[in-house]
């Protein structure tokens, strides 16, 4: 077997606690605890779990928001969780994030163009300003936007179409590995279908690697080859996502898998 | 951006009311020199406590009613029936300097006779009220002006660097904010006058008033841009920028500070008045602006006598009405431009 895209080892985070005048101290969170996964290129590890059980917290970890406590997370066989200034750079422009509330992810003083050129700025410095603005258009167009909106503010858009936008942007630097944090789950029911194919549309057209964080299951078993379960920062079933999905082996998981409301 | 912003604001009714007020005040202000008849010193012991004379339309000409004084000890006057004395348009009177370097002469209006024309009537040494009220709007209205643009600059760096940088940068800044704020402001304006006052010539009075109150005002707004850049750095479209690699610095300038200019404009021109207001106090205590230069806060002061309650020299409070019109001006403008800046609010149409 080569090796995995992401490989994430003995990963802990663990928050302190803080009590009193001194802010001594008074315990800790374990956001994290010992979790380890491995995601193949071009396929989509669904991450799910209830809220705090740091599925968000592992996302962030991964794009360097949040330090390990120990662990490591390695992209391509290379450790990235110990990289900084200049030596990160380069896995910036390969891993992305979509965020889950699209009313803030977006600059709201800023036109769409401008949110959408400042990824292209920053990898991309060589571009000039017409090229630039040709790359928004063709985002725009990718994620089922209209070029013309590049010279709208955020405000101006719903919620599904800022998902689009804030997928764009990720999109901007040519990422190979896309972290979805709860990408649909603001959204209403009906938008949540057109985002949830935008994206596997995308992984199939760009080639791009997943990991679809969400607490909804039925979500996640449409997206995602594997599956991983977190319960309270430790990871308790990890499979295929049919085998999930059919066969539960931990109760939690079940759980889970009884909580999705059916039809019939 | 900047025409933009303006076209939006003056589409606005009370933005357009006030940036006119304003605009009016300030052209005053600028002008004053050549908009009034004499010069804000000129005293006239003979006419003291003048009541604001009267326009009479006589012969085709706009002319000045004259007066006889009565009771020197009340200071009361009588129209003189039918005496009256032209105005005279743009003739040659006391020279000045026009915004301290242009020199000339000419006024808008004066009168030939030894008769001043008080168009606001005439204070304790007979000087000319209207003509003082357009002296001093200078001082006051830009006392507001410079020390909103310093303490803004300052709240927003220091208060920006404290949220955003965090750690000792922000504890320290916090403690001095801390500090600046809990030692009562009127001590800490007499502390401040008295320990600068050596280092600043009498003559620039004006600026060490600006600095007291600079450094009395920026606790407050940093204290505000730090919690607003707090939240703001968890918010995901500064995540979402970090993620990216974008350089700190630029984060903090393009996406943290211009997302709070909308609270700042507010509270900068929300804080206009209290400027106008410090700078009145400090006059009024006699460590402000000196006499025989103006102000509308040294005025005032003045015009705290009693016998000027008891004897209705209404004409004396003129500058309270001109800092009311101000503040009021000040504050349709902060929220006419609080919506211009904010995209949200954008009235519809382009």
């Amino acid at each position: 077997m080569s090796t995995p895209l992401l490989n994430i080892q003995n990963l802990s985070v663990h928050f302190p606690i803080r009590s009193g005048l001194l802010q001594r101290p008074a315990g800790v969170v374990k956001a994290l605890d010992n979790v380890s996964l491995k995601i193949e290129k071009g396929s989509t590890l669904g991450l799910v779990g209830e809220s705090g059980s740091g599925k968000t917290t592992l996302g962030r970890v991964i794009v360097r928001l949040v330090d390990p406590t120990s662990g490591s997370v390695s992209y391509q066989g290379q450790k990235i969780s110990t990289l900084s200034g200049s030596s990160l750079r380069p896995y910036r422009k390969k891993i992305q994030m979509v965020f889950q509330d699209p009313y803030n992810s977006l600059n709201p003083r800023l036109r769409i163009g401008t949110i959408l050129a400042e990824p292209l700025e920053i990898h991309f410095p060589q571009m000039s300003a017409s090229d630039r603005s040709d790359r928004v258009s063709e985002l725009l167009r990718l994620v089922g936007l209209d070029p013309t909106h590049a010279r709208r503010f955020p405000h101006e858009f719903s919620g599904g179409q800022r998902q689009r936008i804030g997928i764009a942007r990720a999109l901007a630097v040519e990422p190979e590995f896309i972290i979805c944090d709860e990408p649909v789950s603001a959204l209403d029911v009906s938008v949540q279908a057109q985002i949830v194919n935008l994206l596997m549309d995308l992984q199939e057209k760009l080639d791009l690697t997943y990991l679809f964080i969400a607490h909804d299951l039925a979500v996640v078993e449409h997206v995602s080859d594997q599956i991983a379960v977190l319960e309270h920062g430790k990871l308790v079933e990890e499979g295929p996502s049919e085998l999930i999905t059919t066969h539960p082996t931990h109760p939690y998981t079940q759980r889970l898998l009884s909580s999705i409301p059916s039809l019939g | 951006m900047a025409a933009d912003l303006l076209r939006t604001l003056l589409r606005r009714p009370a933005g357009l009311i006030s940036a006119t007020l304003l605009c009016l005040l300030y052209g005053m202000a600028l002008f004053a020199p050549f908009l009034s008849p004499t010069i804000p010193s000129a005293q006239n012991l003979q006419r003291t406590y003048h009541p604001p004379t009267a326009l009479v339309w006589q012969k085709g000409h706009l002319c000045v009613q004259l007066y006889k004084l009565i009771d020197p000890s009340t200071a009361s006057y009588q129209a003189l029936p039918g005496q009256a004395t032209p105005l005279s348009w743009f003739s040659r009177g006391t020279p000045y300097k026009l915004f301290g370097l242009i020199p000339g002469d000419r006024h808008l209006f004066t009168v030939s006779t030894p008769d001043p024309v008080y168009l606001l009537g005439s204070d304790a040494t007979g000087r000319d009220v209207f003509t003082r009220l357009l002296y001093g709007a200078g001082i006051s209205l830009s006392i507001g002006l410079i020390g909103v643009a310093l303490t803004s600059f300052l709240g927003l760096t220091i208060g920006g660097l404290a949220g955003y940088l965090g750690g000792w940068t922000d504890t320290l800044a916090m403690r001095l904010t801390e500090f600046l704020m809990a030692v009562p402001g009127l001590y800490l304006l007499l502390a401040l006058r008295a320990a600068l006052s050596s280092r600043f010539p009498s003559d620039a009075t004006f600026l060490l008033i600006v600095v007291i109150l600079s450094a009395l005002g920026w606790a407050g707004t940093a204290r505000v841009v730090r919690g607003l850049v707090l939240s703001l750095r968890e918010r995901p479209f500064i995540l979402a920028s970090n993620i990216l690699g974008q350089r700190p610095w630029t984060i903090l300038f393009r996406h943290l500070l211009p997302n709070t200019f909308s609270y700042l404009i507010v509270a900068a021109t929300l804080s206009v008045p209290g400027y106008i207001l410090g700078e009145a106090a400090l006059s009024f205590l006699g460590l402000g602006i000196q006499e025989p230069a103006s102000s509308w806060g040294l005025m005032l002061g003045q015009a705290q006598d009693i016998k000027i309650f008891m004897l209705n020299f209404w004409w004396l409070l003129t500058p309270g009405v001109a800092i009311i019109l101000t503040v009021i001006a000040f504050n349709l403008l902060g929220d006419a431009l609080r919506d211009a800046v904010d995209p949200r609010f954008r009235l519809p149409g382009k």
